[in-house]
Order: C-alpha cells, then sequence, then structure tokens
C-alpha cells in the first residue's frame, strides 16, 4: 500500500519499474461506483459519436449529450482542471489516494493527454490483439501513465483487459506485438470494483471478448508529467532501499535494496534476457533517483569504467 | 483436403530445446485437424513440437547488433515457425 501521505513508496516503485503496473484493489470507494457509471455512458457515448461521424458513419446510435451533461477535457488541460465538480470522473480523480499515486509518477498536475470509457456489452465476442497504445517512443526513459479504473466488479473468466507484466520496457511498435498470442506470465485483470490499475505507457495489453453475462466498464486516462520524474515518491525508506553500484550478484549482493528488485525474472524473461531488462530498469532507476551512477548487477557499470578509464588515458 | 497449420514458439535462447515462453496457433483446418495439446505452453521446447510431428520452417538469424543498440530491448528474438499439413 502507498505511504500514509498517499504517495508511493521506494519499493513501491521498484516495483512498477519491473512490472510496468502497480495494481490498488478497491482503492475507489463504493460510493464513486455507483455514481459514476451514468457519467461514463455520457462521456461514451460523446466519444463513439466522435469517432463514428469522423469516418462518414450515422452516429444517431449515439444521442448528443443533454445540456450541462459533463464534457471530457481537451488534451493539454491540467488534471485540477480536468471534470470540475460535480463530475464524479473527477471526483475519482481527486481522492487523495489516487492523486497521491499520480503525483509519485508523473509529478503534481499533470496534463490531460486523452481518456476513454471502454464498454464491453455482456457476451461481446471479439477482442484485441495484444499492442502498446499510441506509437513508438523515443529511448528517453521518462513516461506517460495511463490509469486504468474498473467502477464495477469483473468476475475471473469475465474478459479483463489482458496484460504482460514487464514488456513496458521493450522498443515496439505499437501493433508489431500482436503476433504473440500467449506469453508466460500474463494476466487477465479481475478484481473487484472500485479496482485502480495504473500502468506505464509501453506496457502490452489487448481488450478481451466478454463471454460473462455483466456489462463491463473501464476508464482509461492518459496523463503526461510536465516536470522530471525525479524523487516525486514517499522517500522515507529511500536511503534504506536504494543501493550503489556494488551491489552485484556475482560479488556482494544486498537482499534488501532496489537491485533487489530489479533482478525480478518475469515468466516469460528465462535464459540470459533477463540482464538485458535489468539494464533497461536500471537506466530507468537513474533517471527517477537521480542517481546515474545506479547499477544493478554491474553490467553499465563495468562497460562505462572502460570507456572512462580510456578517455582519460588518452589525454 | 490437405490444410496448413502453423505453430509459432518464442523460446528462451536460440536454441532448440530451451524453453518456450510464448506461443501462437493458426488453424488452416479451422479445427478439423489435431489441436494443440492443452498444456500451457503446448510444448516445453522447440524439439517437443517436432517430437509431435510439427516440421520446422523458419529459425532466427543470430542477432544484428548496431553500435550504441547492443544492449536495448525489443520484440522477442528467438522465434521459431513449425508448420503441419493436415488431411481434413
Amino acid at each position: 500500500m502507498p505511504a500514509e501521505d498517499h504517495r508511493l513508496t521506494t519499493r513501491e516503485m521498484a516495483q512498477f519499474v519491473v512490472n510496468g503496473y502497480l495494481r490498488f484493489d478497491g482503492l475507489v470507494p463504493k460510493s464513486i461506483n455507483e455514481r459514476v457509471l451514468e457519467e461514463l455512458e455520457t462521456i461514451h457515448a460523446a466519444k463513439m459519436r466522435q469517432a463514428i461521424e469522423s469516418v462518414g458513419m450515422d452516429a444517431s446510435g449515439f444521442p448528443e449529450p443533454p445540456p450541462g451533461a459533463v464534457r471530457h477535457p481537451e488534451s493539454l488541460t491540467p488534471l485540477s482542471e480536468c471534470y470540475p465538480p460535480p463530475s464524479v470522473v473527477g471526483e475519482m480523480l481527486r481522492l487523495p489516494q489516487v492523486q497521491g499515486v499520480i503525483e509519485s509518477l508523473v509529478g503534481t498536475d499533470p496534463r490531460f493527454d486523452h481518456d476513454f470509457v471502454h464498454y464491453i456489452p455482456a457476451e461481446h465476442p471479439r477482442g484485441q490483439h495484444l499492442h502498446v497504445d499510441a506509437v513508438i517512443d523515443n529511448r528517453h526513459p521518462s513516461f506517460d501513465i495511463q490509469l486504468f479504473y474498473y467502477p464495477t466488479e469483473v468476475a475471473p473468466g469475465a474478459g479483463g483487459t489482458r496484460f504482460v507484466p514487464g514488456t513496458h520496457l521493450r522498443h515496439t511498435r505499437a501493433e508489431g506485438v500482436a503476433r504473440y498470442q500467449h506469453l508466460l506470465g500474463e494476466q487477465q485483470y479481475s478484481g473487484s470494483a472500485g479496482t485502480v490499475l495504473i500502468c506505464h505507457q509501453a506496457l502490452w495489453h489487448a481488450g478481451q471478448p466478454n463471454p460473462s453475462s455483466q456489462d463491463r466498464w473501464m476508464y482509461k486516462i492518459r496523463l503526461n508529467p510536465q516536470v522530471p520524474q525525479v524523487r516525486l515518491w514517499n522517500l522515507e525508506d529511500f536511503d534504506t532501499m536504494h543501493n550503489d553500484a556494488r551491489d552485484h550478484t556475482f560479488a556482494h549482493m544486498r537482499k534488501d535494496s532496489v537491485a533487489q528488485i530489479l533482478r525480478t525474472m518475469l515468466p516469460w524473461q528465462q535464459g540470459h534476457e533477463v540482464r538485458y531488462e535489468q539494464m533497461e530498469r536500471a537506466r530507468l532507476w537513474r533517471y527517477l533517483s537521480g542517481d546515474e551512477h545506479f547499477d544493478v548487477d554491474f553490467y553499465h557499470t563495468r562497460i562505462e569504467g572502460r570507456t572512462r578509464a580510456n578517455a582519460e588515458n588518452a589525454r | 483436403m490437405k490444410r496448413q497449420q502453423i505453430l509459432y514458439l518464442w523460446l528462451a535462447e536460440g536454441a532448440l530445446d530451451t524453453a518456450t515462453i510464448g506461443w501462437a496457433f493458426f488453424d488452416g483446418a479451422t479445427g478439423a485437424g489435431p489441436a494443440l495439446p492443452s498444456s500451457e505452453p503446448p510444448y516445453p521446447t522447440g524439439v517437443a513440437a517436432l517430437e509431435d510431428g510439427w516440421f520446422m520452417q523458419q529459425s532466427p538469424s543470430p542477432y544484428v547488433l548496431h553500435p550504441g543498440a547492443e544492449h536495448g530491448t525489443s520484440y522477442l528474438p528467438n522465434e521459431f515457425v513449425f508448420e503441419r499439413t493436415v488431411e481434413i
């Protein structure tokens, strides 16, 4: 669970670096979950109407929102100005426990990128291929987050979002991962009403068919940081957990450090592949912690040491 | 009538006898031919697929390493493609 001030702990941040998501079961209270569906229906209809009209098709199945209805924000709107009261979506986004998680990852008042309401009616037969949202990013370790909010219960086997933990650091095109029908360790979301997943924007995921007799709702919002994402979380456990480059599995290894979390081998990362994952995780932790010398098992350090030694000798 | 079944296996390393970490199946016989084993993954290694009658059509080339990008990760590298022809 997050710290008392609702920001994430160092341990949770390291887990986010490994898995590309954090899960908070029942984070949003029942009082919001029960009132938000009407508003999600309005947002869904507006978005679908816009999408269908944009390709010149008949959108009459999605009515115009009534006067005074909630209106989704424009891109670049500061989050604090999105969905003002009495919006229930805004009430959810302004919950201290939601704000604390957002602030830890992308800072105070990130910009609204876009949102979407994923409505999958009961017994809907079609699902998506595995994909990454938007387009391939550059190599800078900064990232957006996507908040997935499930206002109703999703039972096991009811077709909740499929995702593959740990895939967010692989540099792939959005649809290029469609070829992977199954990967070891993949998950299919199920959980109680009010559960929130906070995901790195590059996590491989896919909407699934809904074989159940219950309609499925999920609200997704993408947020862009406006500040460097450096040490934004609750740092009370930082000094005890953050290790230096000597934490090396083939020399002396700590068992209580960030490096130990970043060594996690996920089921699809067998063989030597996990070493390259560790290098990518170390790059991201260097950015998040502001420590350019951070390392896990010396992979960066030995290469950088040789480069530095040769540069010094060349003077 | 002959139809083609295609099986992709992504293995942990570049050798056929390493562990399966991912898979995909495309059935040109639309269910009229034999199905995959129900275990997950369907075959523990690429060799196990050969032993069950699959013929390998493609194995991955060794990595092409570009200077400055030696450590980056992208698509899963060890992709093996198998074919099985079935009579329906």
